[in-house]
């Protein structure tokens, strides 16, 4: 009798537990209706530009285009010089902006003391991150174009982007050490390893998968940017192309490539641009898609190689 | 050369003396701790959480040198030598070259097999890949593991199993031939099967070494060490035989702690 007594209170509990449930159920389908309207609206909005300039440029998809210099012409005009100027130009800032940027992020990770100056560093090196490219240009039009004496060259482009990229490179270096475990970094203490030790045979070797990411969404953005490459005075007509790096003869390198004139991607896109004839529009068109082509491959590249490595490294 | 003996004429090893601890918030994690290790003996610290026992263990291959801000005050001497491990003129990396340790949870590098039992080899500059070879099996039957894992040495050590991979820490620390092996909570993250061989494998290991354990685990203290020390807030209460610490402690502290009725 008492347990029949008690029954129908359990089951009315049960109803307002369900109907909880219920309403706080809800949020999560609020939560999940507004991220998805988010995240299609931008990616729509990106879809439908990046199909535009593809049907705009759809007819100079052509072999020529990549092979020819430009021209006054536009139905003959290429993107061969800035297809080679930026290639080289990003060559520079890689060799310039990954070894300099790791070695910081292990720096500031692994060796320096955590005081006063560590954290003006610190701050510092956030907002690098976050100055306009086109102080970067300003910076290196002064110091590399005229002070060093480097000439509007594709050194001095190199060394912009290398410093542009330079903050992208040591925050994900840090970030990627961070994730490493203390217990992996006391095993190799505990044996007797050394503090360059453990950095080289361990800090460096599992954070390299989280370094190059970094490395190449650093090098996506390089490849884009236009201002800083404009200040330096980047030619924006150029029917030639550097001295090649690699020759036939001994030494096999040849270094007078650096301090070639050149134009990159996103100049010859901006040269065109501004031209009235229409026809020089649809040639913009399609270096937009090329560049956002690019862009799009190098990004795809980095999350496939962090997948693949956090497929293998566990902790 | 004089040697440090006790009543039952074993060896000391090493014994710390008078050894306080301070953490860099300046916690006293250790009060005026003197204890002996004796040579092919393992010295077990048992004592609840937080009492300092592991803090202890770690000063012996200067593991709190790592962090900033850490204090200590006192000696650790390893003999025969008589060095005074704490001492700011020994380098940390000579006394963990000396001395080392396995670690609560099992922590392989995402290394090879190998190149895991190799590592600390490979520190000390050894390239010979006979040597390396040599030494690599060594360690790996003196961990009881080789017949496991011979056939795949290449093999990513994250694939074996838990109990498997601390014996491959094990092998780590041993390859190097340390003269004393540290293991803090070595089998708390292992089923008993596994927490068995570790255990059959210390007991082995004791002929070639001296051990020093903590463990959370009383029966583990009972069946493996043969000295026990009782730890509580950072002193040391009692240490003795562990027949003796566990049938008959002479301090009231110790009976309420291994009876269960404290801790």
């Amino acid at each position: 009798m008492v347990k029949n007594k008690k029954q129908p209170a359990v089951i009315k509990d049960l109803e307002s537990i369900r109907a909880m449930i219920r309403r706080h159920k809800r949020n999560d389908l609020i939560f999940a209706a507004v991220g998805m309207f988010v995240i299609a609206s931008l990616t729509i909005t990106l879809l439908v530009l990046f199909l535009d300039l593809i049907l705009d440029g759809y007819p100079r998809f052509t072999l020529d285009f990549f092979t020819n210099y430009p021209s006054r012409k536009p139905e003959i005009a290429g993107i061969l010089s800035a297809w080679v100027g930026s290639s080289l130009v990003l060559l520079v800032t890689f060799f310039v902006a990954v070894p300099l940027g790791i070695a910081a992020g292990v720096y500031l990770e692994e060796y320096a003391k955590k005081n006063w100056t560590s954290d003006i560093i610190e701050i510092n090196v956030s907002n690098l991150a976050g100055v306009p490219s086109i102080i970067y240009g300003l910076l290196a039009l002064g110091l590399f174009v005229y002070a060093f004496g480097l000439g509007q060259s594709i050194l001095s482009a190199g060394l912009t982007l290398a410093l542009l990229m330079l903050p992208i490179v040591i925050v994900s270096t840090r970030e990627a050490i961070r994730a490493i475990p203390i217990h992996i970094r006391e095993a190799a203490y505990a044996v007797g390893a050394t503090k360059w030790q453990v950095v080289y045979d361990h800090v460096i070797q599992y954070s390299y998968g989280g370094i190059l990411t970094g490395v190449i969404i650093g090098m996506a953005r390089a490849i884009g940017e236009t201002a800083p490459i404009i200040t330096i005075g980047a030619l924006t007509f150029i029917a030639f192309l550097p001295p090649t790096p690699v020759t036939v003869d001994p030494p096999f390198l040849n270094f007078e490539w650096l301090s070639s004139g050149f134009t990159v991607l996103p100049i010859q896109m901006f040269n065109w641009i501004s031209r009235p004839q229409h026809a020089f529009h649809i040639n913009a068109a399609a270096t937009g898609a090329i560049i956002i082509i690019l862009t799009a491959l190098m990004n795809g590249a980095a999350i496939k190689l962090r997948y693949n490595i956090r497929k293998k490294i566990k902790w | 050369m004089v040697m440090h003996k006790n009543k039952h004429n074993e060896t000391i090893k090493a014994e710390a003396k008078n050894l306080n601890f301070f953490y860099a918030d300046g916690t006293q994690a250790l009060k005026g701790v003197t204890l002996p290790i004796y040579e092919n003996k393992i010295t077990a610290l048992i004592g609840p959480s937080g009492c300092g026992k592991s803090t202890f263990l770690r000063s012996f291959n200067r593991m709190h040198d790592l962090y900033p801000g850490n204090k200590y005050e006192g000696e650790i001497i390893l003999y025969p030598d008589n060095t005074n491990i704490l001492s700011k003129k020994v380098d940390p990396i000579e006394v963990r070259m000396r001395i080392s340790m396995v670690f609560q949870k099992p922590n392989p590098f995402p290394k090879s097999i190998f190149e895991n039992v190799a590592y600390g080899l490979r520190v000390r500059g050894e390239s010979n890949k006979r040597v390396l070879d040599d030494k690599v099996e060594e360690a790996l039957k003196g961990a009881s593991l080789w017949n496991e894992v011979k056939d795949r040495l290449e093999d990513l050590a994250f694939n074996l199993s838990g109990g498997q991979q601390q014996r491959l820490c094990i092998a780590r620390a041993l390859a190097t031939d340390p003269e004393i092996m540290l293991f803090d909570e070595p089998t708390s993250a292992l089923d008993p099967i596994a927490t068995m061989n570790i255990e059959e494998l210390m007991s082995e290991l004791k002929k070639k070494l001296s051990i020093l354990i903590v463990t959370h685990n009383m029966q583990q203290a009972a069946r493996i060490s043969d000295y026990t020390a009782y730890m509580y807030l950072g002193e040391l209460v009692e240490h003795d035989d562990t027949n003796k610490i566990f049938t008959n402690p002479s301090k009231k502290e110790t009976e309420d702690y291994i009876t269960g009725k404290f801790g």
